[in-house]
């Protein structure tokens, strides 16, 4: 073993025990630093013949890599033990609650309208707004319900106060979202494909009832359309609305001012087991109500009935909540016990879309 | 409307079964709600013979029977004391439910015995509440369906009873025969012929009829009756007190059963007075007012101007059209009746009726619209009935006015039904359907029977013709959208305000409500509202009499039930009408939020903090970014008397308030019950400005390379200083440099007084400079920092804090 090699095991074994930075610059100096024992040895090369120098001089140079990688690494041991030894003593309960975030809900009342809205947008329809306090004649007398007809009477009507000195007749909490079809067909004339989601009342309360509730209104008005159009536009949108392959519907003559022919619409369904299934079993359910634009309703909005003609329906969007969603009762809707919203509630971004999905 | 199906056969010649009928109905418009069919429950029992009787070994009051069966000779245990050899038996066997006694049968063990079936009562049958034995039948064969002997020997108990619901333009369907003749359209049988024979008088009524002109015009067109004599007036037949029994009506006496029956038969409303009560002739008049009269129901009625009554000589005897008067009411006694048909207006009928609050069967019959034609007609089948079942001799019939003249013709467009309905039905088919319900067709005009007041146009046409089609049949056809290609945008861009307002307040942690568009007036009166404007007329309750002037008292009220559950922190709001008159246009858009207790729960880490304003301020900030508010806008203090005055703030561009926030006023908070702290925020989206041209692009992004330099600056100023007057110098002071300027501290309170003086407090701001085109040099920053300095201690007469 030569000098070198002598000078290279001490340097080593220091740098192995040593035991912190400290230490180990101590070592450094000694060994690399100016007046250190390598550096030193450095210097004596310039005495020394060009042989000798060039031998000496690649041996002390790779000497001195040597320990100056060796000091690195033994830098970075002791950091990391270091660093262990700190992590060692850094433990936290991690089963520990994350920090509270409120967690905000949507409506299902609004969900659905926007699941509604979704589905229509889709087959071309516009979403048309109207007043809630409605004159009776936009509630009624538009929409072929003459005064004296017993429809009025069963709408179950909440009145305004009016004035003694106004001679007015009472405006009205409008009872449907039909009156919408004429401010619609007013503002826009024909054609036009519209619908109308919002609020209705009615002077009812039970166990089913609630003084308010949603409707959404559906209007076509163009120079073909056809009840069999209405007939493939809503199965369409059950279709779609219940996430079902197939719906089979089921229409009903029936009666009401406003569409002639009118027609209750049935979805076909099952109850089994209590759960409801839309497209199958043996049971059918009353959905909405439809029928063609009665003349006089397009004459009443202005529209020529000998040269447009077509179909509007109405739906309760509470009602198709309760369906889908399986909400049990229509009251809870309107009581806002914080429970219920969150059980039923819609997260903020599921945002019911018809490329996307409608629900989770 | 009810009526069994054995009635309908009166009417209907028909094959058809029960449910090819109830099917039908509901397809035709007349929806079935319920079907009663006794037979249903009785469908599994048959008959059979006792072969052999004989005592129980071990029981005294049993008897062992060998019974003959379709299934071959059974042994029978059974209990009845008449249970014996020879008779004739309704068998129920094991597997069987018997529905008088809510049991399964098995096959049993009776003292030892085995028993194989039972021979049952009438009451374990529910065909009555006898139980003194077995039933006994004195005819039938062994194996024979009891059900089909019930139809052959005792129809009504296996006559099921048939429920719908009339829609209000339907009043022919009031009447056992309008139904059948739907069905018969619809090819479920043949519409009997009703033959009308006129019964002739015998003498002259001495009872006169005569209609106050007033009345002619509109009210009474025709009043029609006449005298019977010498009637005998006791239970009426069974066949009629079973009909009316199926329908839950309760029989009464012949001559009332007669009228109820032409009621419910031919939708045939009719009155009988006792001839003997009524004094003189009778007289159709209206009301003057303040009249009172003791009706059938036994409830004496005030009655008001213009409301028409029968009266004789004396006094009021009936209330027309709607319900006859007690003191001149058929009894047992009666002997001479008078036999009363009308056509009465159904306005006029609609507004007594309702006025009143009676509903009668007449009433509601009048006021749809009963058939004027059959005025005279329904009074002599009527009379046949009366002297059929209670004898007795008819007088010549007496009439005043006469049947309103109705007739009206409408264009049948047979093409235009395909194009409405969307169903190919050949017009020979919609001629034939339209002459079956009674129309007339000269050419391609149709005039509709007398008994439809309701077809008043084409459209009604096509209705009767595709209602008989069925609908049932129509195929969906595809609605093709107007336009190819990517459709455009279909929200409004409020539309999607009101939307984007509700995802973010939901995305904030908060829950949306929908509460109802009314409130108390005490309520709405602690938020502006409560004037009669917004005054519902008849509210449902007293929670509910005046729309909402704004959405936080519904919230409030929610927060109070929601506290009273056991909930004490938490965020609701709602996105919707508010009122600030009672015309159809005083209507606008709300969101409100409104965060109740501490702004999180208690956690290990100290979120736990009470909800503040700036809270509140923060999310209406973040609402009105969402719904594309610009992100400067001014802030005062005018906010409205529900806010806590020095802790709300309005923001506003100009004089457009486009939110409000700050604590509720903690008196509104107990008059509603509310605990706090509360603070709320009201947003009104239709004020936010709609920028004047849609452009996607965005202005350029300029960056700068140069390193952003932050100063501080602390200033003592009064406490009554807002930060906002600060921040707005400290900005003006380079608009070019100054990138942003932030409270970042404030010093305030006893401590702060203590160290600043009286009435001081302290604002920090942090300034961020920004070099566009060099680095600053420190004599640069120093001029700016002296010239913020300058600014703000100018603005605010405060002081840079040493």
């Amino acid at each position: 073993m030569d000098a070198l090699d002598v000078l290279k095991a001490k340097y080593l074994d220091e740098i192995a025990a040593a035991a912190d930075e400290a230490s180990l610059e101590e070592i450094r100096l000694a060994a690399l630093g100016k007046k250190g024992e390598i550096s030193l040895k450095m210097r004596e090369l310039g005495q020394m013949t060009p042989e000798e120098r060039q031998t000496t001089g690649a041996a002390l140079n790779r000497l001195k890599d040597e320990i100056d990688a060796a000091l690195r690494a033994r830098k970075t041991a002791l950091a990391d033990a270091a660093l262990d030894a700190r992590l060692a003593t850094e433990w936290l309960d991690v089963t520990l609650p994350g920090r509270p975030r409120p967690r905000g809900t949507i409506h299902p009342v609004s969900q659905v309208m926007e699941e509604v809205t979704a589905i229509f947008a889709d087959m071309g329809f516009a979403v048309a707004e109207g007043p809630q306090v409605e004159s009776d004649w936009y509630n009624f007398d538009a929409l072929n319900i003459a005064p004296e007809h017993p429809a009025r009477q069963e709408h179950d009507t909440f009145f305004m106060h009016r004035d003694a000195e106004d001679p007015r007749p009472p405006h009205v909490l409008r009872t449907h979202t039909s009156p919408v079809q004429i401010r619609a067909m007013q503002k826009q004339g024909a054609p036009i494909r519209v619908i109308a989601p919002g609020r209705v009342y009615r002077m009812d309360m039970d166990q089913t009832h609630a003084p308010m509730f949603h409707q959404v209104e559906g209007l076509a008005i163009g120079k073909d359309i056809s009840m069999a159009n209405l007939k493939w536009v809503l199965e369409e949108f059950c279709r779609a609305f219940f996430e079902v392959e197939n719906v089979e519907l089921r229409f009903r003559a029936s009666h009401f001012p406003f569409t002639e022919p009118s027609a209750e619409v049935d979805i076909r369904c099952s109850w089994e087991g209590g759960q409801l299934k839309i497209g199958e079993g043996d049971s059918w359910m009353e959905i909405l109500g439809s029928g063609m634009v009665h003349p006089k309703v397009l004459e009443s909005a202005g529209v020529d009935p000998t040269e447009w003609q077509g179909f509007a329906f109405g739906m309760g969007i509470d009602r198709l909540a309760m369906l889908k969603y399986g909400i049990p009762d229509l009251r809870a809707f309107f009581e806002s016990d914080l429970r219920w919203l969150r059980h039923y509630g819609f997260a903020a971004l599921d945002m019911p879309t018809v490329f996307g999905g409608l629900s989770r | 409307m009810k009526f069994t199906l054995s009635w309908l056969k009166d009417h209907l010649d028909t094959e058809a079964s029960l449910d090819e009928i109830t099917e039908a109905l509901t397809d035709l418009g007349l929806e079935v709600e319920e079907v009663v069919n006794p037979g249903a429950k009785l469908a599994p029992f048959t008959l059979a013979r006792v072969v052999h009787a004989e005592q129980h070994p071990d029981a005294d009051k049993l008897r062992v029977c060998r019974v003959e069966t379709d299934e071959g000779e059974k042994q029978i245990v059974c209990g009845a004391p008449n249970a014996r050899a020879g008779i004739t038996v309704v068998l129920c066997k094991p597997g069987d439910y018997v529905p008088g006694i809510d049991v399964t049968l098995g096959v049993g063990k009776i003292r030892g015995v085995e028993s194989h079936g039972m021979m049952a009562s009438e009451r374990e049958l529910e065909l009555s509440d006898e139980h003194n034995g077995i039933i006994e039948l004195p005819s039938g064969h062994v194996g024979q369906k009891f059900v089909d002997w019930l139809a052959e020997n005792r129809p009504e108990a296996v006559d099921p009873m048939i429920h719908i619901k009339i829609t209000p333009n339907r009043p022919d369907a009031l009447g056992v025969r309008g139904i059948a003749r739907d069905l018969a359209a619809r090819g479920l049988g043949r519409l009997k012929p009703l033959a009308i024979e006129p019964v002739p008088g015998g003498f002259e009524s001495p009872i006169k009829v005569q209609i106050d002109p007033a009345l002619k015009e509109k009210g009474c067109p025709i009043f029609a009756g006449r005298l019977i004599r010498g009637v005998t007036n006791g239970p009426s037949p069974d066949w009629l007190q079973q009909r009316l029994r199926a329908i839950g009506l309760r029989p009464i006496s012949a001559l009332v059963d007669i009228t109820n029956f032409f009621t419910f038969d031919l939708n045939r409303p009719l009155h009988v007075f006792d001839a003997a009560k009524v004094k003189g002739n009778l007289r159709i008049h209206p009301a003057k007012g303040g009249e009172e009269l003791l009706a059938l129901d036994g409830k004496t009625y005030a009655l008001r101007d213009g409301m028409m009554l029968i009266s004789d000589d004396e006094q009021p005897e009936s209330l027309a059209g709607i319900m006859g008067g007690e003191l001149s009411g058929c009894s047992d006694t009666t002997v001479d009746v008078f036999l009363e048909s009308a056509y009465w207006d159904p306005i006029t009928i609609a507004a007594t009726g309702r006025a009143l609050k009676i509903n009668s069967d007449a009433r509601y019959r009048f006021e749809r619209g009963v058939d004027p034609e059959f005025t005279l007609p329904g009074l002599e089948l009527a009379t046949q009935m009366v002297l059929d079942l209670c004898g007795g001799e008819a007088s010549d019939v007496v009439v005043d006015g006469v049947v309103p003249a109705n007739t009206r013709a409408y264009r049948l467009d047979p093409a235009r039904v395909i194009s409405l309905v969307g169903m190919d039905i050949p017009e020979a088919e919609q001629r034939a359907t339209l002459a079956a319900l009674g129309f007339a067709l000269n050419g391609d005009m149709a005039t509709p029977p007398s008994w439809r007041p309701d077809v008043l146009g084409e459209a009604d046409l096509v209705e009767e013709v595709a209602r008989i089609a069925s609908l049932t049949k129509l195929v969906g056809k595809p609605l093709a959208r107007e336009t190819v290609g990517v459709p455009g945008p279909i929200l409004t861009p409020m539309q999607m305000r009101e939307k984007a307002a509700r995802r973010t307040l939901a995305a904030l942690g908060y829950n949306e409500c929908v509460t109802y568009s009314f409130i108390d007036g005490a309520s709405a009166a602690l938020f502006g509202g409560g004037q009669d404007a917004t005054r519902i007329d008849n509210p449902i309750s007293s929670e509910m009499t005046h729309m909402r002037p704004d959405l936080l008292p519904g919230l409030l009220q929610a927060a109070a039930r929601n506290q009273a559950r056991g909930f004490a922190d938490f965020a609701l709001f709602e996105v919707g009408p508010a009122f600030t008159g009672g015309e159809p246009g005083d209507q606008h858009l709300q969101a409100a939020g409104l965060l109740v207790g501490h702004a999180a729960p208690r956690d290990p880490y100290g979120s736990r903090r009470p909800v503040d304003v700036f809270d509140a301020k923060a999310d209406a900030e973040a609402v009105l970014a969402a719904i594309g508010a610009p992100a400067k806008v001014q802030v005062n203090r005018k906010a409205a008397g529900w806010w806590h005055p020095g802790r709300s703030g309005v923001m506003a561009l100009g004089p457009k308030a486009l939110a409000v926030f700050g604590e509720v006023h903690p008196r509104v908070l107990r008059e509603m019950g509310v605990k706090g702290p509360a603070v709320a925020f009201t947003i009104w989206p239709e004020n936010v400005p709609f920028p004047k041209a849609k452009m996607p692009t965005r202005p350029a992004l300029a960056l700068s390379d140069l390193q952003a330099v932050d100063r501080d600056f602390a200033f003592v100023v009064d406490a009554g200083v807002e930060a906002l007057t600060a921040v707005n110098a400290a900005a003006g002071a380079d608009k070019v440099l100054i990138e942003s300027v932030r409270v970042f501290d404030q010093f305030t309170g006893e401590k702060a007084e203590a160290q600043m003086g009286a009435g001081k407090k302290s604002i920090a701001l942090t300034v961020r400079l920004q070099p566009r085109d060099k680095t600053l040099t420190d004599a640069e920053i120093e001029a700016v920092s002296a010239k913020i300095v300058e600014k703000v201690t100018k603005a605010t007469g405060g002081t840079l804090r040493g």
